[in-house]
């Protein structure tokens, strides 16, 4: 693409490699994160967990407490140097959650507003800034106002904004929790295009694990400032570390000790499973092999205990020809099973259920 | 709508009580009007000493605006944003003059200013500047009084305006004073126009202070006020002519802040 902008040759790497260390309230964010220009990234994470502060910090809107960022080989904040490049002088585009598109300009002035910052003249910002219109399809919308503007209008502009400066990195916050349902899928869409064509490094937020998995090739967990697992979706959904990685994969995850066949699960209940070595333990279930009956089974089976139906999920999401039921027992857990089976099993909120998990279903890990 | 937005049936004795409330706001007014002889209006308008009166008080009121701008803008910047030892004193001390009177201000200026005072005695010295009974005196007098107009209004919009368009701009490439030329000031534009208007109507009837600083020299510190209260003795034609010239400018002020104050909030 642009390859001589720069008009340098020294080869340097292209990603960006960080360590932010940030104290906010009662959030101690403590993170490590690298990012090649191969891949798109998204910060997963519940709610206060620090994904938007460690964009923040990034951009240089967050002072380091500790740490150092650096964008394909340049240090833009070292602590312990007492280095702090300024937030404009930073080659990093940010898209905001609700876009902030300034009111008072137009779609294309919104658009030009970076450039007129960079020393471009009025006329080249502009035209420049019309180009970026074009690309995102918005020429028509280029002197509407921003509250003239629909969601997926403002994410577009939003995004030439960003774009326009040629960054070397892209941040995206929650880049679709703005819009509604019907928009956030086209916008998707779009942007996973946009997403592939851009040179440098991208990284986004998300809460959605399907917004992350449909955007991003690789996910980083954030649990409370901490980074509490990084890989690809298979890499992560196989073997979940904590709970709420188990739910966006949507797992049974279970934590306990390991005695050679089974485990001892922290509530005190036992799970039978192939091999458990020994020491801490992960114990995934997943819900498909979790089978329900009506009465008690007999046979191969060697997990089984009774439970209550606590929960129906009718089928919405994934694959669509499932129902998610969770139950109640002395070990909680989520079964998935055929629409059929569930009518079979006269399956209803409150219902009686007998559950079992065969050994060999059941993977066990080191904690 | 709401309980509270309902109309609701006075009781009799809020009706009394409400319209005597209006006719002693109204009956001032009908009176005036009622007392100007609008043949004689243009000639006593056009006298010299009027003129004169009026030319100094667009003057100063102005030059009094400007000054509260070019002051009190930033000053509402720091007291919205910043965090510093000693704020909300600042805070109340810059709009103290809103209920001090105004005789006190002026005589507080002498004090400070006045060729005795603490800083106007170094002024004297080091530079031969005399402030008090001349037309900086009245600039001095009116900003005084009139600034903390200004700095509220703005403040609360500083206060309002979203942080993070400031945050998104610095991301764009925008050093801090491009943000606050390109971004933060046109936000709150409205809202420093409208401080400015309320700044300068109250600098253009401005008396207490005035008389006292400035003192009351024909074209040189006798802006309309003064000069009203002078010919109300000599000329009541001209005074009352005079008089309307700021009912004017108070109802044009009234009528350009409709949208702001006009609306029950």
């Amino acid at each position: 693409m642009d390859a001589g902008l720069t008009g340098e040759w020294a080869p340097e790497p292209p990603g960006l490699e960080a360590h932010v260390h940030v104290v906010k309230g009662t959030l101690d964010l403590d993170v490590s994160l690298s990012v090649g220009t191969d891949e798109v990234v998204a910060l997963v994470g519940p709610n206060g967990a620090g994904k938007t502060t460690l964009l923040r910090a990034l951009a240089g809107l967050e002072p380091l407490l500790a740490g150092r960022v650096v964008v394909a080989g340049q240090v833009l904040e070292d602590a312990a140097a007492g280095v702090r490049v300024a937030p404009e002088k930073r080659p990093i585009g940010v898209v905001f959650q609700d876009y902030l598109l300034f009111p008072h300009l137009s779609a294309l002035e919104n658009v030009a507003f970076g450039l007129r910052s960079r020393g471009r003249g009025r006329t080249a910002a502009r035209q420049l800034a019309g180009g970026w219109i074009e690309r995102m399809g918005l020429t028509a919308r280029a002197d509407a106002r921003p509250d003239e503007l629909s969601g997926g209008e403002a994410q577009r502009v939003a995004l030439a904004r960003a774009l326009a400066l040629e960054p070397r990195l892209l941040l995206l916050d929650e880049p679709l929790s703005a819009l509604d349902r019907q928009a956030r899928v086209e916008v998707r869409t779009q942007l996973r295009r946009q997403l592939a064509a851009f040179p440098g490094v991208r990284l986004l937020v998300s809460h959605d694990p399907v917004e992350a998995i449909s955007l991003a090739d690789r996910l980083v967990v954030l649990e409370e400032g901490r980074v509490v697992q990084s890989g690809t979706l298979t890499d992560i959904s196989t073997r979940p570390r904590s709970r709420y990685v188990a739910e966006l994969v949507g797992v049974n995850l279970f934590e306990g000790e390991g005695g050679g066949d089974h485990v001892v699960l922290d509530g005190g209940s036992r799970l039978v499973v192939a091999g458990a070595g020994h020491g801490r333990v992960f114990a995934l279930v997943h819900p498909r092999a979790v089978s329900l009956h009506r009465r008690a089974p007999e046979g191969t089976p060697r997990n089984v205990w009774p439970a209550t139906v606590e929960e129906l999920d009718g089928a919405a999401d994934g694959d669509g020809d499932r129902v998610r039921v969770r139950l109640a027992a002395a070990v909680p857990i989520v079964a998935e099973v055929t629409p059929s089976a569930a009518s079979e099993l006269a399956l209803a909120d409150g219902g009686e259920v007998w559950v079992s998990v065969k050994a060999s279903a059941v993977s066990v890990y080191p904690v | 709508m709401t309980p509270a937005a309902r109309p609701e049936r006075p009781p009799g004795a809020a009706i009394v009580l409400a319209a005597l409330a209006g006719v002693f706001f109204v009956a001032p007014l009908v009176g005036l009007l009622w007392r100007v002889r609008w043949a004689d209006l243009g000639r006593e308008m056009y006298s010299q000493d009027v003129r004169q009166a009026l030319a100094l008080s667009l003057f100063s009121s102005l030059a009094a605006t400007a000054t509260s701008a070019a002051l009190g803008i930033p000053l509402a910047w720091v007291l919205a944003r910043a965090r510093f030892p000693g704020q909300r004193l600042l805070r109340a001390l810059t709009t103290l003059p809103m209920v001090l009177p105004p005789v006190v201000g002026g005589v507080a200026l002498l004090a400070a200013f006045g060729p005795t005072g603490v800083v106007g005695q170094w002024l004297e010295r080091w530079f031969g500047l005399t402030l008090p009974f001349t037309i900086a005196g009245v600039v001095m007098a009116q900003t005084f009084v009139a600034m903390p107009f200004l700095v509220i209004t703005a403040e609360a919009a500083f206060r309002r305006s979203d942080r993070r368009l400031e945050e998104a701009a610095r991301t764009l490439g925008a050093s801090r004073s491009v943000v606050f030329r390109r971004v933060t000031l046109p936000l709150v534009s409205p809202s420093l126009v409208a401080g400015a208007v309320l700044c300068w109507a109250r600098a253009i009837g401005e008396f207490g202070a005035t008389v006292t600083f400035a003192g009351n020299f024909p074209g040189r510190t006798q802006t309309i006020p003064l000069k009203v209260y002078l010919l109300l003795e000599t000329r009541p034609q001209a005074a009352i002519a005079l008089s309307l010239v700021l009912l004017a400018v108070s109802l044009s002020v009234l009528v350009g802040m409709r949208s702001r104050w006009w609306t029950p909030a």
